[in-house]
């Protein structure tokens, strides 16, 4: 879990350019994080290739917070 | 200056579609030609292409279904390696009198011309948006912008590419997707043979340059609009009409 976790929270600091400390499990992407709608189709994009998933429309669509990846992504591993 | 980038146009068996998959591939591109029934021809555009030193896969699709599409896209990623460029060509027609238009001859258009661009943009995004680079090129009409008797669905369909094109032009540009459309005024292809004479004529008599257009003045602008040369144009929609319509 604590793996998972700071892999995601290194690409979201890549990403989206925020410090460190904000990316917290509970950081909404787009409210406390301040990315658009582009930003978290391309933060998904990035963790499928991390993490070598697919995640589809639906899925993606669900994933608000920086805790929502995470637990999908150890939920599919 | 296009060399080594990867292109797909759809409907590139024939017409202006044809014209543009070998005009890219004189200009270095790889690129996959789509078709949806003309396989000999299809497969004789790749060997024009082939034997101007590109690379060619020809890939039959409806651009009407999405998992086609989706297929034809990641065919083309795998073997080209990427994919720069989207030509939306395909397109077909089903011309009547708003009154004697039948409502599945209004789908077929709108499926095929409005709906194919809609799947292949979206089926090319991802990539695109990873590479942070990519050209997205729709091939319009001038009838979509001014309206003509006889093609209510062809023209409706046509208009929503200008729109589409200006939507994902917004939508993409912070990822360096560049999205525009051209509009062909009277050029003379297979499509425009079905044309009545009476058409023709009427048409023609519009043309303040005097001639109909032929597909390399289409396809020397979607080489434009592919290449570095146009790099701050996007959302807009090149009317190439000999001036028909201002």
């Amino acid at each position: 879990m604590a793996d998972v976790f700071e892999q995601v929270k290194q690409i979201v600091i890549d990403r989206l350019d925020v410090d460190e400390s904000k990316v917290t499990l509970e950081a909404s992407f787009k409210e406390d994080l301040d990315a658009d709608s582009l930003d978290v189709v391309e933060l998904v994009m990035e963790l499928e290739d991390q993490f070598d998933m697919e995640i589809s429309d639906e899925d993606a669509e669900k994933i608000a917070t920086v805790g929502d990846a995470v637990n999908y992504i150890n939920s599919k591993q | 200056m296009l060399s080594g980038k990867a292109a797909l146009v759809t409907g590139a068996s024939r017409g202006i579609g044809r014209e543009i998959a070998l005009e890219l591939a004189r200009n270095g591109v790889n690129v996959a030609v789509n078709y949806s029934g003309s396989k000999e021809k299809a497969e004789a555009v790749a060997e024009e292409i082939r034997a101007l030193g590109q690379e060619s896969i020809v890939i039959q699709a409806n651009v009407a279904e999405e998992e086609s599409v989706k297929d034809m896209v990641k065919q083309t990623i795998e073997a080209f390696g990427s994919l720069d460029i989207l030509v939306n060509n395909a397109g077909i027609t089903r011309d009547n009198l708003l009154m004697r238009m039948k409502e599945e001859d209004f789908d077929a258009v709108i499926q095929t011309n409005l709906k194919g661009v809609f799947l292949c943009t979206k089926a090319v995004t991802r990539q695109m948006m990873k590479q942070k680079a990519g050209r997205i090129i729709n091939v319009a009409s001038i009838v979509g912008v001014s309206g003509n008797p006889g093609q209510a669905n062809y023209v409706a369909a046509k208009a929503g590419v200008i729109g589409l094109t200006k939507t994902a032009a917004k939508e993409l540009a912070a990822r360096n997707v560049l999205v525009n459309a051209v509009a062909p005024g009277f050029i003379t292809t297979d499509m425009t043979d079905e044309m009545t004479d009476e058409q023709k004529q009427a048409m023609q008599s519009m043309i303040p340059l005097g001639k109909p257009g032929k597909p390399e003045d289409v396809s020397r602008v979607v080489r434009f609009l592919a290449s570095e040369d146009s790099n701050y144009i996007t959302g807009q929609t090149i009317h190439i009409d000999g001036g028909m319509v201002m």
